[in-house]
């Protein structure tokens, strides 16, 4: 065990790194900037359990309802060896449908890397589907392995991925927030199939970044597929990953002796995790387990009322500050002179007209 | 954001509880809004659960969908919606009230009230826009007949969607937007989005701050969320159960009648709590004087109402899935106007949205020191009365000479920049040239020119009417945009 993964076992305390799976990957990408949540995600912390144990429970509950619905309408889509499928993924790609394919279920078995491997890199032109392909990926200096619930289609010679959600797409729209969870999800996937392409001696290339997401069209079940370029989010999350990768630099800025174990007393993990940076926004609420403590150390810091509210109080860090720049009660740091300005002339306007005087 | 805004915040967080950035309700209010919070279904396409409508607080009705996968259940709550929505909608269509149009040569006539309708939040309004959707082509004939109400509601959902993108529009308001338009929070726009944490900030509880009032919201044990949306935990522990018991007792109809019961007690139980805070921050909103320009935006939507009311009565068709090119374009450029008309209009009804101007300099408060009301420049053909003032301000004037600018309080009056000087103090002496808003002759009537001593706003933003850009018909779409649309077949 190198040292790095020794320092790592022990913030992680006496369990096994958690596994990351496609939207653990894809929610490392929500906030870069964040060494806390680095170095607990590379260590593989148990961080639902860390939050709860800490006092700030995560809220990510999941509704039956939409995973019975979201189950429903995969096993339709995939129905029959997948030929609806293969249909709605050739016509959506301008590629003559095939008139059968392959259809290659690399889920439930034991050796499942060593045949996902075996099936996509053997020769072949044909058009072929692999459902649940084992897929792996270097996070962190740890392999982890991904079990998407995807489809890999190779058409014309080259893979797509394929992804089968279940919200709608209305008139040809669908909810903003959830196409862009599904095009980073995608993202990953893609990385990982290029990747394993490249070990085998392959061409990456041949993984298109264009993915195929399945939906249902608007109020029914008839599925409906749409390209999504993914370029954008592979730069991301290639930069992450990188970044992960050098956790060396990141360990060297956190405290020796560090613990996120979350067997250990919670006051003394909330004191260790306060000497380990976070940068919290309001948009963590909606991808980081840990949010809701981050943002109770946030409170009085202007970064915690959103990026925008900071940007306009000048970018002063804590909300005494800015309030006792605007009263004139402080002076100003040399680079807070503009801000300062700005601030008293916004405090004495506001005190203007909540007095009622004429404008 | 702007930076009054976000100072207003900042004192939020100080103070513990809300501070206002209006000093005016910068929207219409009905007597009797139509109040509806909806719930959803997890994981499905906008299919509703359960409803609580009414116009009054102790009005309020429960709509509930046993089954939401059921289609022909989704159209009975469609159905039962409507009962609810277009008796209201109706009750408006008494009285109407001439209007002069074309510089008073011909009349129309409007409505002299317009419903409205109040959701919790903005994803309130999505759902009502995507059961319009899902409702305004079905037809009460052929293979699968509905009710005629539900094609009509799903077209008077869609008319009220529409009339939500509409900037200054009153017809349907989701209840955080309108409230944190008059109220910042010492929380985020995110956080700001869930109404029991938006009231814990504007109405803590006695004893308690606004963050901890908050805080305790954000608990959906404790405050159900306020929809469209369930608690996971909610659906997976309560109402899971409770549908499989309505589903089993499909052949007793005394254990059908106990659980459909229980159904409603337990959906009852999640939307009585927002039903509570959606009256309670109409209240606060009620307390707020409204401004000088809201009756004339409602004078919109009453216009908007009277014409879609026409529109159905005349056997119009529904609102198309996607509009044309030249409806877009002709859409898109009535939504640009409202939207620069009604930033103004609450600039000029609120000194505390002008603060926000004055800020970034384009408006200034001073005091009129020299004032002649009766100067006459006769340089032209005929004499014209063109009175000067200058103004004498501490703020800073970014307005260059030659500039235009205007005065809230003698809106059709222009005075353009003729001299900016600096004075002693920093304070800067502005000379003003005034023309309009004065009647015909060559002698001003008493107030119509600021007098010395007066403390006067002037700004570059103009309330002035923006006279409508000119669109082709859609058969003359031109080929960058997809010529003419084909015949519908």
């Amino acid at each position: 065990m190198t040292d790095t993964a020794q320092r790592l076992a022990e913030i992680r305390g006496g369990v096994p790194p958690r596994r990351h799976n496609a939207r653990t990957i894809a929610a490392l990408t929500g906030n870069p900037g964040c060494t806390r949540r680095a170095v607990l995600d590379s260590a593989g912390v148990d961080k639902p359990k860390l939050a709860e144990r800490i006092g700030f429970p995560a809220r990510f509950g999941q509704s039956r309802f939409a995973i019975t619905r979201g189950n429903a309408f995969e096993a339709q889509v995939k129905a029959d060896g997948g030929v609806e499928l293969l249909r709605l993924v050739a016509e959506r790609l301008g590629v003559p449908v095939p008139a059968g394919a392959s259809w290659t279920d690399l889920g439930g078995d034991e050796d499942r890397p060593e045949r996902s491997r075996a099936a996509l890199t053997a020769p072949g032109q044909g058009a072929a589907l692999f459902d649940h392909p084992l897929l792996g990926l270097d996070v962190a200096g740890r392999r982890v392995h991904l079990e998407p619930d995807l489809v890999a289609a190779r058409l014309g010679g080259r893979f797509h991925v394929v992804e089968i959600k279940s919200f709608p797409v209305i008139d040809g729209q669908a909810d903003p927030a959830k196409v862009s969870a599904a095009a980073i999800q995608s993202a990953v996937y893609v990385l990982a199939l290029r990747e394993l392409l490249s070990t085998a001696g392959g061409d990456p290339e041949l993984v298109s970044p264009e993915v195929v997401l399945v939906c249902p069209r608007d109020f029914t079940n008839q599925p409906v597929a749409s390209l999504l370029d993914v370029r954008r989010q592979l730069l991301v999350l290639r930069r992450q990953l990188d970044r992960m990768a050098r956790i060396d630099d990141l360990l060297a800025a956190v405290p020796a002796g560090f613990t996120a174990d979350p067997a250990a007393d919670p006051a003394a993990l909330r004191e260790a995790l306060s000497t380990v940076a976070a940068r919290y926004a309001p948009d963590c609420l909606a991808a980081c387990e840990l949010a809701y403590f981050c943002r109770h150390e946030a409170r009085g810091q202007t970064a915690a009322l959103g990026r925008p509210v900071r940007e306009a109080l000048g970018g002063v860090d804590g909300v005494d500050e800015v309030l006792a720049l605007a009263a004139g009660e402080r002076a100003p740091e040399p680079e807070q002179g503009e801000a300062a300005a700005l601030l008293r002339a916004a405090a004495r306007l506001r005190a203007d007209a909540l007095a009622g005087n004429p404008s | 954001m702007s930076t009054l805004r976000a100072l207003a915040k900042a004192q939020a967080v100080a103070a513990g509880v809300a501070q206002p950035v209006a000093t005016v309700r910068h929207l219409h209010l009905s007597d009797r809004p139509l109040v509806l919070v909806p719930l959803a279904m997890a994981g499905e396409a906008n299919a509703p659960l359960a409803a609580l409508v009414g116009a009054a607080p102790d009005e309020a009705r429960l709509l509930v969908v046993p089954q939401p996968r059921n289609r022909e259940q989704r159209l009975a709550f469609a159905a039962e919606l409507a009962e609810a929505v277009l008796p209201h909608l109706e009750s408006f269509r008494g009285v109407s009230e001439a209007v002069p149009v074309d510089r008073g040569r011909d009349v129309r006539y409007r409505y002299v009230d317009a419903p409205q309708l109040i959701v919790p939040n903005p994803a309130g309004i999505t759902f009502l826009r995507l059961l319009g959707r899902s409702t305004r082509f079905r037809r009460p004939d052929g293979e699968y007949p509905v009710h005629p109400s539900v094609p009509l509601l799903g077209r008077w959902l869609t008319f009220f969607a529409e009339r939500a993108e509409h900037p200054g529009s009153a017809a349907l308001v989701a209840l955080t937007e309108a409230l944190t338009l008059h109220w910042a929070t010492g929380q985020s726009a995110v956080e700001d989005l869930h109404l029991p944490a938006l009231l814990g900030w504007l109405d803590p509880p006695p004893g308690t701050t606004g963050a901890e009032a908050a805080a305790r919201a954000e608990d959906p044990q404790t405050c159900p969320p306020a929809g469209p949306a369930t608690d996971p935990d909610f659906d997976n522990h309560r109402l899971a159960p409770a549908m499989a018991a309505y589903a089993e007792a499909e052949d007793d109809p005394v254990a059908r009648a106990e659980a459909y019961a229980e159904l409603e007690r337990l959906l009852r139980g999640q939307l009585e709590p927002t039903w509570e805070l959606m009256w309670r921050g109409l209240g606060l909103l009620r307390a707020l004087p409204p401004g000088a320009r809201v009756a004339g935006r409602w004078a919109g939507d009453r216009d908007a109402f009277t014409g879609y009311a026409e529109h159905v009565d005349a056997g119009g068709g529904p609102q198309p899935r996607r509009d044309g090119a030249v409806a877009a374009a002709v859409r898109l450029h009535r939504l640009e106007r409202a939207l620069a008309s009604y930033a103004v209009q609450r600039a000029y009804d609120d000194p505390l949205v002008m603060a926000e101007h004055r800020l970034t300099g384009e408006a200034f408060v001073g005091d009129v020191t020299l004032a002649d009301p009766k100067r006459v420049d006769d340089s032209g053909k005929r004499p014209v009365l063109r009175p000067r003032i200058q103004v004498v301000t501490t703020e800073p004037v970014l307005v260059p000479v030659g500039a235009t600018l205007y005065s809230p309080a003698r809106p059709a009056q222009k005075a353009k920049v003729v001299f900016v000087t600096p004075a002693a103090d920093g304070k800067t002496e502005v000379v003003l040239e005034l023309s309009g808003g004065m009647g015909r002759g060559l002698t001003a009537p008493p107030g119509s020119v600021p007098e010395v001593g007066e403390r006067l706003c002037l700004t570059t933003l103009s309330d002035a009417y923006l006279p409508a850009g000119n669109f082709p018909a859609p058969e003359e779409t031109p080929w960058t945009h997809g010529g003419p649309p084909a015949e519908a077949v």
